[in-house]
C-alpha cells in the first residue's frame, strides 16, 4: 500500500517534529514537543529505558518487524527500548503481578476485553487512540468497545485476529458445494456430505481460550441468542439459544469429528493438515503452515465467513490493544511510541509482515495491498465487520470475563453434546451466568 | 652507685610474663553468652526466612480470601462472602471433590506401585543400578515437558495408545482418551501416578536397606512365608519412612495445578478442574483475585487434618 500521503521518517529530526505536529494540541507538558519547541537536545532524558511487553505471535515474522520498528524508534527518540516476549497464556498473571506491585514493562499488550479487567492500573491513551481514528477512520465496533472503559481509552486498538473457516475447496465440491455456503443449514447440509465420505469437519469443546469460545459465542448470536441483554440482564434461557443448542448437537452428529470435546486451540491445524477433516475454524495459521510446509494443502485450501444464522452473521473478535500502564514513569514516551507505530508507514510493514494474519483497526486497513496479493485471505479482512466481544450486546466487563473463564456457554454445548437436553443446558448455563454477572 | 654498676645487678631480676589482660568481654560478647539471646540470633534468619516467603504469605492468602480485592483496586473486608459464593458454585464442588477423587486415588497406586517396585529393586540383578537411575526419569523430567508427551499420547486424532489397541484388535473406533469427564479424571490420575510413583520407590527402597536381613532369616526359619515376612517383618519397620513419603505425596498431589492444566485446563465441560487450576483461572483470568484465593484456602483445613493425623500417628508408631 502507497502511503505517500502520509508523514516520511527518514532521520531523527523529522521524527521529533512528526511527534511534536502530532500531540499538538494535546497538552501534553514536556516530552518530545516540549524539547522541540524550546529547540534545546532533542531528546530524551539520557538513559530513559521504555520496556514492551508482547506475547510469542504465531507468526514469527511479526514478532521480528514488531523488535525491529521498536529498535527503530529507540534510534530516532533517544530511548532505550526493550521489547519482552511471552507466552499468551502467561500474559495474565504477568500483567496482575505488574499492577499490583506497580512495576514492570511500561506498555503491555491487551487481548480482547482485558482493559476493562485491567483498567484501574492502565493510563488513559484517549489522546494517542482519538489522533488515530480521526486520521483513520473510526475503529471497528468491536475494537472500540474492548478498549475503552468508562468513557476512557484503556487501550489503543492495534489489531484483530479473526477465526474464519478454513476449508478443503475440493473436498467441498465434491460434496456438492461449489463455494463456502453462507447459512448454518447449509454449511450442515454439506458438512453431511463430508462426514459420509470420512471428511467431517473439526471443531473443539474442550477448554482452551480460542476455538470453542468462537463456536460458543458466534452460534449463539447467530441464532439470535445472548448471555445479557444491554442492560446486563442474563437472556441466555431463550428459545433462540435452545435452538442454537439443538443446531450443534445435530451438527456434532451430522458433521464433526468426534474428537472434538477433547480439542485444545491446537488441535484442529494438525487434523486439518494431517487431512483427517474437511474444514475448521481457525486464524490464518492453518493455511500459513500449509503454505510452508504443505504446498499442496495449501492450494487446495480457501476460507469462508461465519455462515449466516437467523440472528445474523456474528464472529468473536475480542481483537489486541496496547496499553500504557499507570505505574510508569515513561508515559509520555510510552504513548509517543504508539503514536508512532500506528502512523501509518510504520503500521504498514508490521501489517505487511503479518501477511493477512491480523487485520488493522479501522477499516481504512482493508485497503492495504496484502488483501490483494492473495484472495484466499479475503474473508479474514472482512470478518472485523461481523466482530462481537464477550458480553454483546452489554458491555464488555469484569463479568463477562468471568462468564468467559468459567467456560459457561462452551460447556452449555458441551454438556449438550454429552447428552443434556438443550433446555437442561440453556437453563444450566442460566443458572452459572445469573452468579457470574451477579 | 651500685646502681650504676650494670644494669643487670642493679635491677632486681624480674621475668617479665606476658600474661594478657583478661580482656572484658564487649558488650555484645555478653549478650551473646546468655543463651536465650544466642539461640534467638542463631534462630533469627531462619525465622526472617519462614516470616517472608511462607507466614506473609499465608496471611495475605487468608486476607485476600475475605476481601473482594480484584487486580488494580484495594480490596474491602467481606468476611465469609466468598466462602458462600464457592459453596454455591457448582464447578467449585465439582474441583472439590475431583481434588479428593485425584489425591486419594493417585497417591495408593502410587503407594503401590512403588513398593512394588522398591521390593523388586532391592534384589540382586544385572544392570541393577542404571534400573534403579531410570526408575527415576519420570520425576526429574520438567512436569510441563512430559505432561507435553502425554498430550501427544492421549491426542483425539493421534494417539499411539489407539494405534497400538487399533493395531492388535482390541478396539475398533478410538477412544477419547480426554474427551469425556469420567475418561479424562482417570487419564489424569494415571499421569500422576507415573510422574509420582518413582519418588515412592526409591524412597521406600532407601527404608527396605535398612531393615536388618536377619530378622527375614529369623522368621523364614519359623516357618513365615514371603507375604508373613512382608506384612510382619518388612511393613511395620520400613512404616515410618512410608508413612512420611505418603505425606508429602499428598501435599504435593492436592496442590497439583500444571498436569491438570497443561491436559485438560479443567474441560472438558469443567469435569477435571481441582482447587489450584480452578482458583487460577478465577484469580488470574477473571482478576478476581479474592474469590481465587478463597478457592484455594479452602483447601487448607483439609489439607491441615491430613496432616496433624499423619504426624501424629508417625509420633505414635514411634
Amino acid at each position: 500500500m502507497a502511503h505517500q500521503e502520509s508523514s516520511q521518517v527518514g532521520s531523527r529530526r523529522a521524527f521529533l517534529k512528526m511527534v511534536a505536529g502530532a500531540a499538538t494540541g494535546a497538552a501534553v507538558a514536556g516530552g518530545i514537543p516540549a524539547i522541540v519547541a524550546a529547540q534545546k537536545a532533542p531528546s530524551f532524558p539520557k538513559g530513559t529505558r521504555l520496556n514492551v511487553l508482547e506475547w510469542v505471535s504465531f507468526v514469527p515474522a511479526s514478532d521480528v518487524e514488531f523488535k525491529r520498528l521498536a529498535a527503530e524508534f529507540g534510534k530516532l527518540a533517544g530511548v532505550e527500548v526493550t521489547v519482552d516476549q511471552i507466552n499468551m497464556n502467561d500474559l495474565n498473571p504477568r500483567i496482575a503481578s505488574a499492577i499490583e506491585t506497580k512495576s514492570g514493562p511500561d506498555i503491555i499488550m491487551m487481548i480482547s476485553n482485558w482493559p476493562h479487567l485491567y483498567a484501574d492500573g492502565l493510563a488513559d491513551v484517549d489522546d494517542v487512540a482519538e489522533e488515530i481514528a480521526k486520521r483513520d477512520g473510526a475503529y471497528y465496533e468491536h475494537s472500540k468497545k474492548v478498549s475503552v472503559v468508562d468513557g476512557r481509552w484503556k487501550a489503543v486498538p492495534l489489531c484483530s485476529v479473526p477465526s474464519t473457516w478454513a476449508y478443503r475447496d475440493d473436498w467441498f465440491k465434491e460434496a456438492g458445494a461449489s463455494k463456502f455456503p453462507d447459512t448454518w443449514d447449509e454449511l450442515r447440509k454439506v458438512g453431511i456430505e463430508l462426514k459420509k465420505k470420512d471428511r467431517p469437519l473439526g471443531q473443539a469443546f474442550g477448554h482452551s481460550l480460542g476455538d470453542p469460545n468462537n463456536w460458543a459465542y458466534s452460534v449463539t448470536w447467530g441464532f439470535g441468542g445472548a448471555e445479557i441483554d444491554d442492560k446486563g440482564k442474563v437472556v441466555i434461557n431463550s428459545k433462540a439459544t435452545i435452538e442454537a443448542v439443538k443446531f450443534t448437537v445435530g451438527f456434532w452428529k451430522d458433521c464433526l469429528d468426534e474428537g472434538g470435546l477433547a480439542w485444545d486451540d491446537s488441535s484442529n491445524n494438525r487434523a486439518y493438515l494431517a487431512g483427517t477433516i474437511s474444514g475448521t475454524i481457525n486464524g490464518a495459521s492453518i493455511y500459513f503452515v500449509a503454505k510452508r510446509q504443505f504446498p499442496e494443502i495449501a492450494k487446495v485450501t480457501n476460507h469462508g465467513h461465519m455462515p449466516k444464522g437467523p440472528g445474523g452473521r456474528f464472529y468473536n473478535i475480542g481483537g489486541q490493544g496496547r496499553s500504557v500502564m499507570k505505574y510508569s514513569k515513561n508515559q509520555q514516551v510510552a504513548k509517543e511510541f504508539l503514536r508512532w507505530f500506528m502512523d501509518r508507514p510504520q503500521y504498514d510493514k508490521w501489517m505487511a509482515a503479518n501477511d493477512g494474519y491480523v487485520v488493522g483497526p479501522t477499516p481504512y486497513w482493508e485497503k492495504h495491498t496484502l488483501w490483494e496479493r492473495d484472495p484466499k485471505l479475503v474473508p479474514f479482512k472482512e470478518a472485523s465487520k461481523y466482530g462481537r466481544w464477550p458480553g454483546y450486546p452489554g458491555p464488555p466487563s469484569r463479568k463477562a470475563s468471568e462468564a468467559l473463564v468459567k467456560y459457561i456457554l462452551v460447556d452449555m454445548y458441551a454438556q449438550a453434546i454429552k447428552g443434556m437436553k438443550p433446555e437442561d443446558a440453556a437453563r444450566w448455563a442460566e443458572g452459572e451466568l445469573k452468579k457470574a454477572y451477579a | 652507685m651500685a646502681e650504676h654498676a650494670s644494669p643487670a645487678s642493679a635491677v632486681p631480676v624480674s621475668i617479665v610474663v606476658a600474661v594478657p589482660a583478661a580482656r572484658r568481654p564487649s558488650r555484645l560478647g555478653r549478650l551473646l553468652e546468655r543463651e536465650h539471646i544466642l539461640a534467638g540470633v542463631l534462630l533469627a534468619p531462619a525465622l526472617v526466612i519462614l516470616t517472608l516467603f511462607i507466614a506473609y504469605p499465608f496471611v495475605l492468602g487468608i486476607w485476600l480470601a475475605i476481601s473482594d480485592k480484584v487486580v488494580g483496586r484495594p480490596g474491602a473486608f467481606v468476611g465469609l462472602h466468598n466462602f458462600r459464593v464457592n459453596l454455591n458454585d457448582a464447578i467449585f464442588l465439582r474441583a472439590f471433590q475431583n481434588t479428593f477423587v485425584y489425591t486419594f486415588i493417585a497417591t495408593f497406586f502410587k503407594l503401590l506401585l512403588g513398593m512394588l517396585a522398591a521390593l523388586l529393586l532391592n534384589h540382586h540383578f544385572r544392570f541393577k543400578r542404571i534400573v534403579r537411575a531410570s526408575m527415576l526419569l519420570p520425576w526429574i523430567v520438567p512436569t510441563v515437558l512430559s505432561t507435553l508427551a502425554w498430550q501427544w499420547m492421549f491426542d483425539a486424532t493421534f494417539s499411539v495408545f489407539n494405534w497400538m489397541l487399533m493395531n492388535v484388535g482390541l478396539i475398533s473406533s478410538r477412544i477419547l482418551w480426554l474427551g469425556d469427564g469420567t475418561m479424562a479424571m482417570g487419564c489424569l490420575i494415571a499421569v500422576n501416578v507415573w510422574r509420582g510413583m518413582p519418588f515412592f520407590a526409591i524412597t521406600l527402597l532407601a527404608g527396605l536397606q535398612t531393615v536388618n536381613p536377619d530378622l527375614h532369616e529369623a522368621a523364614e526359619i519359623d516357618g513365615a512365608n514371603a507375604w508373613q515376612r512382608f506384612w510382619r517383618v518388612t511393613l511395620p519397620l520400613i512404616k515410618p519412612i512410608m508413612l512420611v513419603v505418603v505425606l508429602f505425596s499428598m501435599i504435593a498431589t492436592f496442590a497439583d495445578f500444571q498436569l491438570i492444566y497443561v491436559l485438560t485446563r479443567g474441560g472438558p465441560y469443567s469435569s477435571t478442574h481441582v482447587f489450584g487450576t480452578y482458583a487460577y483461572e478465577i484469580a488470574m483470568r477473571a482478576a478476581k483475585l479474592g474469590q481465587g484465593a478463597s478457592i484455594s484456602l479452602s483447601l487448607f483445613p483439609f489439607l491441615l487434618a491430613v496432616i496433624v493425623f499423619q504426624l501424629w500417628y508417625i509420633r505414635r508408631s514411634d
